[in-house]
């Protein structure tokens, strides 16, 4: 096997193909790192013939805060905190991920309502998350207005996760031995209230853009990306299930109560951008449906169950747990050497090899069709940069 | 009832024979008058689209700077004017400044032909219509050498998407025009107008004039680069398309010329087919015809004008953007073929005399 390494350099200074009757030439763009549909500073040098995007490279680097060898400076406790700067939009997931590892490693007990409450705030997250990608999903299609339907409905739930949590974003919540705080009184009434809401403003979302003509004509055949050229790419989460894989660690390695509750995983049969749009509208629901099955009933029981001043240690060697967030597979690989704060961690995140699937899908589109692909893939490029 | 229509050029030569002065004087306070029009309407527009926007969108809008913000866009135009103008280095200067004048001069040129009322019209050309639409071409002259002077590559692309989209749909928007000057029989805006004084054209003539309506707000949408049309500018796309290195005062100018070509678009779309400044009147309907004119003709002229404007906000804040093949599909393969058959079922419609209160 042979492994082909070309420069940024090399790579623009090449043959030019365009195609075309006219003596035209190929020219190279950079879009980013401070682009509107970029989302953060993604920096895509392209290689364009008139409209038509020839070559997508994507260039890293712009906000690498290097979370993981920071990781390696304070104890398992302080890192959870700072792997709610990675993606973002899955605070508590990412929180939970390196909590699992912790867990595993150090052999920490939990019981049902710490896993309860753990499986209802990711939900909730996954929804947020979505929610948020549906509405910049149509501002990056040009329909300005879903952004505000989705982030105002978003705002809801971070509304519930402040009362809980005290936080909107960075919330730090899921610790090795439980989650923070107990659940505020009235969170479980608060999002029953919510979904109720919710339900009919999905039915207004399909009307405002699922069902658009001019939505449909733009996404439907735009951006394949095969079920085997997703598994080469290491795609995961939504991206990968649209290309009509079913692969869902909640259903593959059920973590949390997600073995104890009924939900469907959907799947696309293109992997278009269509596709990817309809799985994520879809999780929407299925999300709905799992939090409406434990919300009535989260068992009763303590929350935290070592003293939050106890130290953690985790046996030598490597450990190597993974979960499932709104974007795909989060996976923690934790070197230990026994003491106190990690050896080494690496964190494989769902953005970064998602993202390389913009290559695959991008060639011989035009500008718009990028961007709506860059959009359905749905990245957060801290999570790309660490 | 017959309408006496009397311009502000057919006043000023009245005015002529007496004192050249004061005819000078006339066409000095004409020529304020429509700056200062273009600039209150402006700033109007830009107010409601803000409101209209947020409204849709389940907000409120500005709501700081005076009564419910009806402020807002004038600090906005002062922002503009104390911003810095640059002018990027490697720009062709000359051709950046001029961009937006051509663009600003295409909008206001149409201005003095749109009749509003019948006694506010500042030209009235036996050509009117071949000259709205000859004039109002100047706008995309702004936009190409806007795009181009800058040397800048996302600049570019939004010129020259913008180019091919308004000439392309110019074809189809003058069909439908031709529609209603072959049924009118007339170029001059005031005659069209005064054919309408037993209905409009939109219903009288048996679906055509509403198909030519349809045509001409999808086609006219796509020359004032509005969403869903917006792919000049095509902010996701193109960071600000063939604005981008505009900045202060020329943006402004941009930027108010695309609000008011809104303007025109809806005054001529209800100069052409919704009777302009002409009441609803059906027919000889002697009663309902006095009703309606118990209205003012100038206000019937802002009410129908208003009514398309917000249609034409309305398709803003609902619709996404097409893509570039997409728009273009649009034009040649579906609105033009529609658009030519229209025209001839019109021409044999005219001809044969077939349709509503045929002279």
């Amino acid at each position: 096997m042979s492994v082909h390494v070309s420069t940024l350099q090399a790579r623009i200074s090449g043959e030019s193909t365009a195609s075309s009757p006219l003596s035209t030439e190929e020219y190279f763009v950079n879009m980013g790192p401070q682009h509107p549909s970029t989302h953060g500073v993604l920096r895509l040098v392209l290689r364009l013939d008139g409209e038509t995007v020839r070559e997508v490279v994507p260039v890293l680097g712009y906000i690498h805060r290097g979370i993981e060898k920071m990781g390696e400076h304070g104890n398992y406790r302080q890192f959870v905190h700072l792997v709610d700067r990675m993606d973002y939009l899955s605070a508590l997931a990412n929180n939970w991920a390196v909590t699992m590892v912790v867990e595993k490693a150090a052999k920490m007990e939990t019981n049902e309502r710490i896993e309860a409450i753990r499986t209802l705030v990711c939900e909730l997250q996954r929804i947020q998350s979505h929610l948020l990608w549906w509405g910049v999903f149509g501002m990056d299609l040009g329909g300005f207005t879903p952004f505000f339907y989705g982030l105002r409905d978003r705002e809801q739930i971070c509304d519930i996760f402040e009362k809980t949590i005290g936080a909107r974003l960075t919330m730090n919540y899921i610790q090795p031995g439980g989650v923070m705080f107990d659940i505020h009184p009235e969170f479980v009434k608060d999002v029953k209230a919510f979904l109720s809401y919710l339900k009919p403003k999905l039915v207004e979302y399909d009307a405002l853009l699922t069902e658009n003509v001019i939505i449909q004509e733009r996404l439907r055949g735009i951006g394949r990306l095969s079920a085997a050229r997703a598994i080469a790419l290491g795609a995961t989460g939504p991206v990968l299930r649209a290309s009509g894989v079913a692969h869902d660690l909640r259903k593959s390695e059920p973590y949390g109560l997600y073995a104890q509750v009924d939900f469907d995983v959907p799947v696309g049969t293109d992997g278009d951008c269509w596709d990817r749009y309809w799985v994520r509208m879809e999780e929407i629901r299925q999300s709905i449906r799992i939090i409406e099955q434990l919300i009535d009933n989260i068992p009763e029981g303590k929350t935290f169950l070592v003293k939050p001043a106890a130290k953690i240690k985790v046996p030598a060697g490597i450990h190597y747990s993974h979960l499932e967030t709104a974007r795909g597979v989060l996976g923690v690989l934790l070197v230990s050497n026994g003491k106190e704060s990690p050896y080494r961690i690496h964190c494989r995140t769902p953005n970064f090899n998602n993202l390389w699937c913009i290559g695959e899908m991008a060639t011989g589109g035009r500008i718009g069709d990028l961007v709506a692909m860059l959009s359905s893939i749905d990245i957060v490029v801290p999570d790309i940069d660490r | 009832m017959s309408w006496q229509v009397k311009t502000i050029a057919q006043r000023t030569g009245d005015l002529l024979p007496g004192s050249p002065w004061t005819a000078a004087l006339y066409v000095l306070l004409t020529i304020l008058a429509v700056t200062a029009f273009v600039t209150v309407a402006g700033l109007v527009l830009i107010y409601a689209e803000r409101k209209i926007a947020a409204h849709f969108q389940c907000r409120v809008g500005p709501m700081r700077v005076g009564w419910h913000g009806v402020l807002q866009s004038i600090a906005d135009a002062i922002k503009l004017l104390m911003k810095e103008d640059i002018v990027p280095r490697d720009a062709d200067a000359l051709l950046h400044i001029l961009a937006p004048v051509l663009s600003f001069a295409g909008m206001l040129l149409v201005m003095i032909a749109l009749p509003m009322s019948p006694s506010l019209q500042v030209a009235d050309m036996n050509i009117g219509v071949l000259y709205v639409t000859a004039v109002s071409g100047l706008g995309v002259l702004g936009i190409l050498l806007g795009g181009w002077s800058s040397n800048n590559k996302w600049s570019l692309l939004g010129a020259m998407r913008a180019g091919a989209q308004i000439i392309s749909y110019e074809v189809s928007a003058t069909l439908a025009l031709l529609v209603v000057v072959l049924f009118a029989g007339t170029l001059q805006l005031s005659g069209i107008v005064q054919s309408q004084d037993t209905g409009w054209w939109i219903w009288r003539a048996h679906g055509c004039g509403l198909v030519a309506f349809a045509i001409f707000m999808i086609a006219g949408t796509a020359e004032i680069n509005r969403t869903p049309f917006d792919l000049a500018e095509g902010e996701s796309e193109l960071t600000a398309g063939f604005h981008t290195e505009y900045s202060g005062l020329r943006f402004s100018f941009f930027f108010l010329s695309e609000f008011l070509n809104m303007f025109v678009l809806a005054a001529m779309a209800s100069t052409l087919f919704l009777g302009g400044w002409m009441p609803l009147h059906i027919g000889h309907f002697a009663a309902l015809n006095g009703v309606m004119d118990l209205l003012p003709p100038g206000l019937w002229f802002a009410l129908k004008t208003t009514a398309i404007i917000f249609l034409i906000m309305w398709f803003r804040w609902t619709f996404p953007r097409l893509r570039v093949d997409q728009l273009m599909r649009l034009e040649w393969k579906i609105l033009l073929p529609i658009g030519f058959v229209n025209l001839f079922v019109s021409a044999a419609c005219v001809v044969t005399g077939f349709y509503f209160f045929a002279r």
